[in-house]
């Protein structure tokens, strides 16, 4: 039924298949929109949070899928201005995957504030010395030249690249990709650091508050870093998941080792700042603030020690361990293992700095307050998972994302 | 235009609140609800839901009786001075929809500009910043006993305690028709202060030594505004948040509890 537009000599579902699930995602996307208009017309009661946690679960998925979503930056920044030419084959899908959780991002913020027909003020009042500003910028920006990069990719469309105008635009676009690949890797850079600056800056919150270099805190860097060290991580888990689920090889083993052993020496190098980080702030910074380290895992009933664990021994140590040994990388199960590993522990990381920031007491009499979401809450977060599905969907169904697809299953 | 930082005769208003004094009765939290056209709902047990820009906390002292003490404290915002980053939640506000003043020393919101964020509330320590999770509605009639000066709050917008900044606009208006004339103390108050039956607080210009707050506190502008009274103290002064609002105790367990000490730290607490 629309073999017209599917790439020649690729091969893909029948259009019932593809349409159910289609389908099946659609109903789902429905409902987080549904849940989103709730929020819209009712307001923000429709949420669980409360006047001590202003920051819940949405800013957490926004923090979890812009740093997921770092793999399109750090694959451009490696394929564009370092010159590993494999990554040629991976960077359409890390573009596609970029642009929906920016994309995402940018939904879920105009649903988490409260007056979203002001945002504009964010750009028309612009507070410089405020970290979420410098993110409200760098996103956007960063997101135009996500769109741009995705834009070609459409282009490949076998209809769409009949068109002669079409055709040579989406060359010319391709001629100068380096040049938006490093205006990505450098926005990137200030937008994922301007994240952690967020949590950084709080003086007020001794769970979060970390010194650093000037006017950044170290969170700044080691949010940009850690980025780029799982960002990678999401682009090979989710293109993983595309071949198990069309049951097709889409990049060939040596273009997932490269990306892997950097992601790990990324991850490795992150792993260590992370700890040096969490013991001084463990030692130095929090005692200043009259608090031990044991008083932010103790007395309640969500957040012990284990989550720190999670983060930085299965999250960090385990995958940069794997992929950082050759028998790792070549091990499919241990591979699939450690990219897995890798996506849960930078969405610890970042939830951590959020939900746990906003549980610790800082009045001295205060307890603990933990919090759960509400539905409207958790389906206008799967929201921008369906929409993602169905991108995906779309793109790899009509657009030659993977240049080795043919040649792997010829 | 730019706001110039170095005036003569810049005001820091600040409250003092005798804790030995408060007896939790909660006049000032109702005195500050009707002056500033605060919302309710008709349940408001949810007290993570409700708007309180003076809020009375009960705390003791943990032991069991005879030995038992308690002491309210009421909290209304710091109006922080930061040290030279700002207050915690001005600095951190991308909208510029709160700032803080070199004129006055009192950190406004201003909710027109406010697009609801609330990474402001998320850098208050004191909790002192609201979200208006609702519409404000008033009962059918009481919407007429509103106070002409204040502006309600919108539903998605951050507000909080202001020191009742419309009194201050009141009495400039008169002092300047009177002739550009500087304000006395009494002109200038709060309506929690007004509201407080015990006199537990007090209200006035910390840059003035003749105003009563000044002579309580002694504060040491050459230390962050540090109080030399010994009695005195700053909630959560160890972050570095440099607040206006200062609390008086005789009793050294409730100046314990003004902050986060490590054990060994606890017997330098003056």
């Amino acid at each position: 039924m629309d073999s017209a537009l599917i790439p020649k000599g690729l091969k893909r579902c029948s259009f019932g298949a593809y349409a159910f699930w289609l389908v099946v995602a659609g109903i789902v996307l429905l409902w987080g929109v549904y849940a989103m208009f709730l929020c819209w017309f009712k307001g923000l009661n429709q949420t669980n949070m409360n006047d001590y946690y202003g920051f819940a679960l949405w800013i957490w998925a926004d923090l979890a899928v812009i740093a997921l979503g770092g793999g399109a930056f750090f694959t451009g920044f490696l394929r564009y201005i370092v010159g590993k030419d494999e990554l040629k084959n991976i960077i359409n899908y890390a573009v596609i995957i970029g642009f929906i959780c920016y994309s995402s991002a940018l939904l879920i913020l105009a649903i988490d504030v409260g007056q979203p027909l002001r945002s504009w003020f964010i750009f028309w009042h612009a507070n410089v010395h405020s970290m979420l500003t410098e993110v409200a910028f760098c996103l956007s920006c960063y997101f135009c030249v996500l769109t741009i990069e995705y834009l070609p990719i459409i282009l490949e469309n076998r209809k769409i690249d009949e068109v002669p105008f079409f055709h040579n635009l989406g060359h010319n676009m391709h001629e100068i990709m380096a040049v938006f690949a490093a205006t990505g890797a450098f926005l990137s850079f200030f937008h994922q650091g301007s994240l952690g600056g967020v949590a950084g800056v709080l003086f007020g919150r001794p769970f979060s508050y970390r010194e650093g270099v000037l006017i950044w805190p170290w969170t700044f860097f080691l949010f940009t870093w850690s980025a780029a060290a799982y960002g990678p991580c999401f682009t090979m888990t989710v293109t993983k998941l595309t071949e198990w689920i069309s049951g097709k090889k889409l990049v060939k083993q040596n273009v997932y080792e490269l990306l892997a052993k950097i992601s790990g020496w990324m991850i490795g190098t992150y792993i260590i700042a992370k700890i040096v980080d969490t013991l001084y702030w463990a030692f130095v910074t929090a005692p200043s603030m009259g608090m031990t380290f044991m008083e932010f895992f103790t007395n309640n009933a969500d957040y012990g020690l284990g989550i720190l664990f999670v983060e930085i021994v299965l999250g960090g140590i385990v995958p940069a361990a794997i992929l950082l040994t050759e028998k790792g990388r070549k091990n499919s199960f241990l591979f699939v293992v450690a990219i897995i590993l890798g996506v849960i522990g930078v969405s610890v990381n970042r939830w951590v700095m959020v939900l746990q920031v906003m549980a610790v007491p800082t009045l001295p009499w205060e307890p603990w307050h933990l919090y759960s979401p509400s539905w409207q809450e958790v389906a206008t977060t799967i929201l921008p998972v369906a929409y993602g599905v169905i991108l995906l969907m779309v793109s790899f169904r009509y657009l030659p994302v993977f240049p080795q697809e043919k040649e792997l299953n010829s | 235009m730019k706001e110039e930082h170095t005036h003569k005769n810049a005001k820091k208003y600040g409250m003092v609140i005798d804790l030995d004094k408060c007896t939790g009765c909660g006049a000032c939290m109702v005195a500050c609800m009707a002056e500033n056209n605060v919302s309710f709902r008709k349940d408001e047990t949810d007290r993570l839901k409700s708007i309180t820009w003076m809020r009375v906390y009960k705390i003791t002292n943990g032991k069991s009786f005879p030995d038992t003490d308690i002491c309210y404290i009421p909290r209304p915002c710091m109006h922080c001075e930061g040290k030279g980053h700002g207050a915690p939640c001005t600095s951190v506000c991308p909208a510029t929809a709160t700032d803080y003043s070199h004129e006055t020393g009192i950190v406004s919101q201003i909710y027109t500009r406010c697009f609801g964020c609330r990474y402001c509330m998320a850098a208050c320590p004191y909790h002192a910043r609201y979200f208006n999770w609702w519409d404000p509605v008033w009962p059918e009639g009481m919407e007429r006993s509103l106070s002409p000066n204040v502006s309600p709050r919108m539903r998605g917008v951050v507000e909080k305690c202001s020191f009742c900044f419309h009194r201050y606009q009141l009495a400039m208006d008169k002092a300047f028709a009177e002739g550009g004339r500087e304000l006395e103390e009494h002109e200038y108050q709060t309506s929690c202060t007004q509201a407080c039956p015990a006199g537990a607080i007090t209200f006035g210009d910390l840059n003035n030594p003749e105003h009563a707050v000044h002579k309580m506190v002694q504060p040491d502008n050459e230390h962050g505004g540090r109080p030399k009274n010994p009695k005195a103290f700053r909630l959560l002064e160890r972050l570095g948040t440099n607040p206006k609002v200062y609390y008086l105790s005789t009793r050294k367990w409730v100046r314990q509890m003004g902050d986060n000490y490590l054990e060994k730290e606890l017997k330098a607490v003056r």
